[in-house]
């Protein structure tokens, strides 16, 4: 018994030390000497071993694999919102594809009718008599481009370009207002605010940030659209700027967080040199910890703008979503986010129309893409490399 | 001197009436809801289905959607967005090209508008995945998995939520002591054995946290459901995960936007979204109560 145990722990550690040096490395030092039957053990000295190494190597694939699906999702999701875009690159053949039979009219019918009884749409069909019949219900770059948005008639136009505007024009409507109150609200925090302020202030903003989207779009259209309009006096009850107004409620929660904590990274060193030298608090605020978190609010305020642009549910219920190019605010717009969420309901699987909704989806995706790209990469390492720098 | 006092007040009070402003508009959006809605609320509302077109009656069914919703939703997203978190945190190496990868797709995830989402749904699953099945099945015969149902909405609503997941249990795994850790690798545990038995035991109320952040969330959002599974009315509660299904939003944006008599079911909209509310802010709540506990414990 004893003569057998010895020589087979010699065994052992020579065998490890020759073969299995390398997974001392990796941190899987060290027996269980576990409960587990000793006669196995006896048989192959390194039974254990092999079983560790072998279910740590699986575990950790398999949690590579599965950590795995958010990269592929991206990848997935331009894919498919991509594949289904195809067809319009290949249009010249499917050019006639586009000719509705006029019953699809009245399919279609279920949300727009109402839609433009309810929210007093403006007569803009009066433009289209003169339009070029060029596109003939394709979406060919040309139709594509056009000033008008009429994809159910007898000659569909999908003009993108009244959907574009309409989704900026909301957007900077949100911004200008949410920006600013996004920011100052985080400043007020960061630099001034005394204590019992902050424990109002933080649950509120989380209180607002939890608010779903379609309860901010009824809340527009059922009460501040009215509200709005019986003050300054609308020509039509929903709007560019109702809309707008109302998704500033969604994205201020976003700017505040994003800002607020850029502001308050900002080291206290600074803050207190800048009170030493004399400073009012408003001095050091303003011109010493704001510029400092500067890139850290601009984040705040791209990835802002990527929300408000992307929103759906509040535009659809708040903007009026009449299809018209103006400059005016108060005028209704539909935007692309609110175009697809109207309409994707209504189409034909892989008609024209169909696909041009998708195509919209892709021009929302690779926007927001973007701007969430530079502000992850670019700006907030800036800022993390300025505050480590000093 | 006195134009020095003067912008400093300027500027706390432009400052302090930003913040102010939100916290107005939040009492104002809960006392609008909670005034117009109580009135309506009942135990019938909340257990009866719509009559009489809608005009009438409860929104049980619309309850029971987004119960259902939650629940499929929280089955595939919670534990994918856990192990996720987990190889952020324990395994992803911080020169590791793959690591930030996942990290970058992680934070644009969050950002990618949920009407994106709600396409990709019906290109992936509802076309591809489910018309898939259907030729397989029955040779695209009967078109059963490949039409909008609430199988295609929940798993569009869990790869929605899977950034809400995958950041809260992150945050929670990385409140778990190193000293913890230490002691059980000491003890000549692995990795994945420490993983298992020392840091998902720890951060359980993380996991818990992010789970109802995500319910919350996939409860409110309704544009990944308008054309991936949502109905307008239906007689019957779905039995299927073929069905379509009501569900709180989509009834609050169907009824205030799209019936013939928006003002005679002003009552019924506004009681709905009270119940929505109700719903997602108790979860939130419990949501911070849970993560304030968490906090508590790792200042320890």
């Amino acid at each position: 018994m004893h003569k057998g145990q010895r020589t087979q722990l010699g065994q052992d550690r020579e065998v490890v030390e020759k073969v299995h040096r390398p997974t001392l490395e990796l941190g899987i030092t060290g027996g269980p000497h576990s409960q587990r039957d000793g006669e196995d053990r006896g048989r192959d000295p390194l039974w254990w071993k092999k079983r560790l190494r072998l279910s740590e190597f699986l575990a950790e694939k398999l949690v590579m694999l599965v950590a795995f699906v958010s990269f592929a999702l991206i990848v997935l999701i331009f894919v498919f919102v991509f594949r289904e875009t195809v067809p319009l690159l290949l249009s010249s053949s499917e050019a006639k594809v586009g000719l509705h039979p006029p019953e699809e009219q009245e399919t279609y019918g279920d949300v727009a009718p109402l839609v433009t009884e309810r929210h007093q749409t403006p007569k803009s069909e009066s433009k289209g008599a003169s339009m070029d019949v060029s596109g003939e219900g394709s979406a060919d770059i040309k139709n594509l481009s056009g000033p008008m948005w009429q994809p159910v008639s007898s000659l569909p136009k999908y003009g993108l370009f009244p959907l574009i505007t309409g989704s900026i024009k909301v957007t900077v409507v949100a911004m200008v207002i949410a920006a600013p109150i996004g920011v100052l609200a985080a400043l007020f925090t960061a630099s001034f605010a005394p204590r019992w302020a902050k424990e109002f202030l933080k649950p509120a903003i989380e209180v607002l940030a939890g608010f779903p989207s379609v309860v901010i779009g009824f809340f527009a259209l059922v009460v501040l659209a009215s509200f709005l309009q019986s003050v300054f006096g609308f020509q039509y009850r929903l709007n560019a700027f109702v809309g707008g107004l109302a998704l500033s409620l969604a994205v201020i929660p976003i700017i505040y967080t994003i800002s607020e904590d850029a502001l308050s990274a900002v080291p206290k060193v600074l803050t207190e040199a800048s009170l030493a030298l004399g400073a009012t608090r408003w001095q050091t605020a303003l011109l010493v910890v704001l510029p400092a978190a500067t890139p850290g609010v601009f984040a705040a305020i791209l990835i802002g703008i990527g929300r408000a642009f992307g929103e759906t549910m509040i535009v659809l219920m708040a903007t009026g979503n009449a299809a018209i190019l103006s400059i005016s605010p108060l005028d209704p717009v539909r935007t692309m986010s609110a175009t697809i969420g109207a309409e994707m309901a209504e189409v034909v699987f892989g008609e024209t129309h169909y696909s041009v909704l998708f195509l919209i989806g892709l021009i929302l995706f690779i926007f927001t893409f973007a701007l969430n790209g530079i502000a992850e990469l670019f700006i907030r390492q800036r800022l993390l490399k300025r505050f480590k720098g000093n | 001197m006195i134009g020095r006092k003067f912008l400093d007040f300027t500027v706390t009070t432009v400052s302090a009436s930003s913040a102010l402003f939100i916290i107005l508009i939040v009492l104002v959006l809960i006392g609008d809801i909670l005034l117009n809605g109580w009135s309506t609320l009942s135990w019938e509302f909340i257990t009866e289905s719509p009559m009489q077109g809608m005009t009438e009656g409860g929104i049980f069914p619309a309850i029971f959607g987004t119960f259902l919703l939650v629940v499929i939703m929280s089955f595939v997203g919670v534990p994918i967005g856990t192990v996720t978190a987990i190889y952020l945190s324990e395994y992803a190496g911080q020169k590791s090209i793959f690591a930030r990868a996942i990290r970058f797709a992680v934070n644009t995830l969050a950002g990618v508008p949920a009407i994106v989402f709600g396409l990709f749904g019906l290109g992936f699953f509802v076309q591809f995945v489910g018309g898939g099945v259907d030729q397989v099945v029955s040779g695209g015969a009967e078109l059963r998995w490949g039409q909008p149902n609430i199988l295609w909405s929940s798993l569009t609503m869990a790869l929605l939520t899977l950034p809400v997941v995958i950041i809260s249990v992150e945050e929670s795994i990385k409140t778990v002591p190193r000293e913890l850790r230490e002691a059980s690798l000491a003890l000549g545990a692995t990795k994945w054995t420490t993983i298992r038995k020392i840091v998902l035991p720890n951060s359980i109320t993380g996991i818990l946290t992010g789970a109802i952040l995500a319910v919350s969330r996939g409860a409110g959002e309704v544009a990944p459901i308008l054309f991936t599974g949502a109905a307008y009315f239906l007689p019957k509660l779905p039995d299927s995960l073929s069905d379509q299904f009501m569900e709180l939003g989509y009834h609050i944006f169907i009824m205030s936007t799209q019936s013939t008599d928006v003002e005679a079911t002003i009552g019924i909209q506004y009681a709905t979204t009270l119940v929505l509310l109700a719903l997602t802010f108790s979860l939130n709540f419990s949501a911070i109560f849970l993560r304030y506990k968490v906090r508590t414990r790792s200042a320890h």
